[in-house]
């Protein structure tokens, strides 16, 4: 049903730390193997190695500038992907029922043989979370790794998204922020936690960790100082000469 | 918003088969007969030509019927619904105006229907908070003007139709003037997408992907400025030339034929801007 619930029980999602992500895209990948292997259709690519190529991905990291008023520009790796969110409206405007939020644990999901790819959900979402995927004709994203968070056949350390067991950097965590003492709770509350877009009400449960604030004291300053000393004595009478010449 | 060609004629030609249903079914075209036959006909194939149409759009549209199921909350489902019953209604209404039994109830009845199936096919786009353009109440109060005045001029309602298409002029105008604002005024940015806004102005330095993909081929579509304005010129000068034939001229069946024309010529091109224009807030995070 494409109602959505009033409450779930948990509300699982992901807190991802931008001022530690290193932009490797290391999460795309992972995401992209374990997606097209497992749950639903495929993630197809079309014309790979031609002229024209293109795939359903369900993560994708962007690299923004973001310039201070005051302050040299920084550069801010950002991994998007589907927020989980509480009001989604990529599930109310669902014509067939195939996009859904589960009551037990709030993620959103596409019943893919409910599915007639339509893109209406992909048009609701602000965040592009969806894909429709170019060979199998629905719609595709992230499953918060369902089949991996609850698998018994995993050894326990891999039962989290594929994304967040991947990362090299440490940068993307797992958790339950219904639990005000669950990592992804403590981390958010700690780090300020970023809500996206809150203006469109999604209200999304993926929470982005802001970069910290940078050193704003150059420690290498006080050796690189190369402001003019007025030297006097001999010194000074060979500096004068010496810029006569 | 990517102008998918399948869209466009689907809301044009639907569009203009739900007006004259919701004409037709009013009673204000008095015919009888095999004339009455014809005009039902026009209608539900008008109709039907474009909810085929929009069948193209779809992945998988062997499910289609699925679509019918989600009434309670979707604006789309609601649209597939009402449109089978309107023109169920509308047809049976059609059919025994041509064995000659008028049943003025339920010609209102699909009237009602028709004009309640435009409507919902506007609120698909209008209740888009994503599309800040398109997040509005003259997004079906435009749709409603484009489809009474096509239904009037099939109808054969020329002395309504001249009010309607001034009507359409003014609404079509006020959409366009409040759609120029409207992305700004919708308070997203790229720091409130990326949440960085607090720390300073964000600018795209590096694209996720170097090729294209679903998101920005469907909704970070982009056309030149140029091109709107000479688009707009065009809708524009057609409404006027349709306004003063229909003001100036006497009616006739050539006439009227070169007015259903303009107006064709005129919904299409403005439904292309309607999308083609149209900017989807996932493009603040391609600096799009």
């Amino acid at each position: 049903m494409t109602s959505l619930p009033t409450q779930t029980e948990r509300r699982l999602g992901l807190a991802i730390d931008l001022d530690t992500c290193v932009g490797c895209h290391a999460c795309v990948i992972s995401c992209k193997e374990w997606n097209t292997s497992q749950y639903g259709a495929p993630l197809s690519d079309t014309d790979p190695y031609g002229s024209d190529p293109g795939g359903t991905f369900l993560n994708r990291v962007h690299s923004f500038e973001i310039t201070p008023k005051s302050a040299p520009p920084q550069v801010v790796h950002f991994p998007r992907s589907c927020l989980h969110c509480e009001d989604a409206p990529c599930v109310t405007v669902c014509p067939t029922g195939a996009s859904y939020k589960r009551v037990e644990d709030g993620i959103v999901l596409v019943n893919e043989s409910d599915c007639i790819g339509c893109g209406l959900c992909a048009w609701a979402c602000p965040y592009g979370a969806r894909e429709m995927d170019a060979v199998a004709g629905v719609m595709k994203k992230c499953t918060l790794c369902v089949d991996r968070i609850y698998n018994e056949n995993l050894p326990e350390e891999d039962r989290e998204p594929s994304c967040v067991r991947t990362c090299p950097a440490g940068a993307r965590h797992f958790g339950d922020y219904a639990d005000p003492d669950s990592n992804v709770s403590k981390l958010s509350a700690e780090r300020g936690g970023i809500e996206l877009m809150p203006e469109l009400g999604t209200k999304p449960v993926n929470r982005y960790l802001p970069p910290r604030p940078r050193d704003q004291i150059d420690l290498l300053a006080p050796l690189l100082d190369v402001a003019p000393s007025n030297p006097t004595g001999v010194l000074g009478w060979v500096e004068r000469m010496m810029e006569r010449l | 918003m990517h102008p998918a060609k399948s869209i466009i004629l689907f809301t044009t030609l639907s569009g203009l088969g739900f007006g004259l249903m919701a004409v037709f079914g009013l009673g204000l075209t008095a015919v009888s007969g095999l004339t009455a036959l014809i005009f039902t006909l026009m209608a539900l194939g008008l109709a039907g030509a474009g909810l085929l149409a929009s069948l193209f759009h779809l992945g998988n549209p062997q499910r289609f019927v699925k679509a019918l199921t989600q009434v309670r909350t979707s604006w789309l489902s609601r649209e597939g619904v009402l449109s089978l019953l309107t023109m169920a209604a509308f047809g049976s209404y059609g059919g025994l105006l041509f064995l000659g039994i008028r049943l003025d109830l339920l010609g209102y009845l699909s009237s009602i229907f028709a004009l309640a199936t435009i409507f919902a096919t506007a609120m698909i786009y209008a209740q888009l908070r994503t599309v800040p353009r398109w997040n509005s109440w003259l997004t079906p109060a435009l749709f409603m003007a484009y489809a009474i005045c096509g239904g009037l001029l099939l109808g054969a309602q020329l002395e309504l139709a001249k009010w309607a298409s001034l009507a359409l002029f003014v609404l079509q105008i006020a959409h366009w003037m409040r759609g120029r604002t409207a992305l700004t005024a919708s308070g997203s940015s790229a720091e409130t997408a990326t949440g960085l806004g607090s720390i300073g102005t964000v600018r795209l330095l590096e694209s996720p992907h170097t090729a294209r993909n679903y998101v920005t081929t469907e909704m970070a579509f982009r056309v030149a400025r140029a091109r709107v304005g000479q688009l707009k010129l065009a809708v524009i000068v057609m409404m006027i030339a349709q306004s003063m034939l229909l003001f100036v001229f006497t009616a006739n069946h050539m006439m009227a034929a070169l007015v259903i024309a303009l107006h064709m010529a005129m919904t299409l091109t403005s439904r292309w801007l309607f999308f083609a224009e149209s900017e989807h807030v996932v493009s603040l995070y391609y600096n799009k």
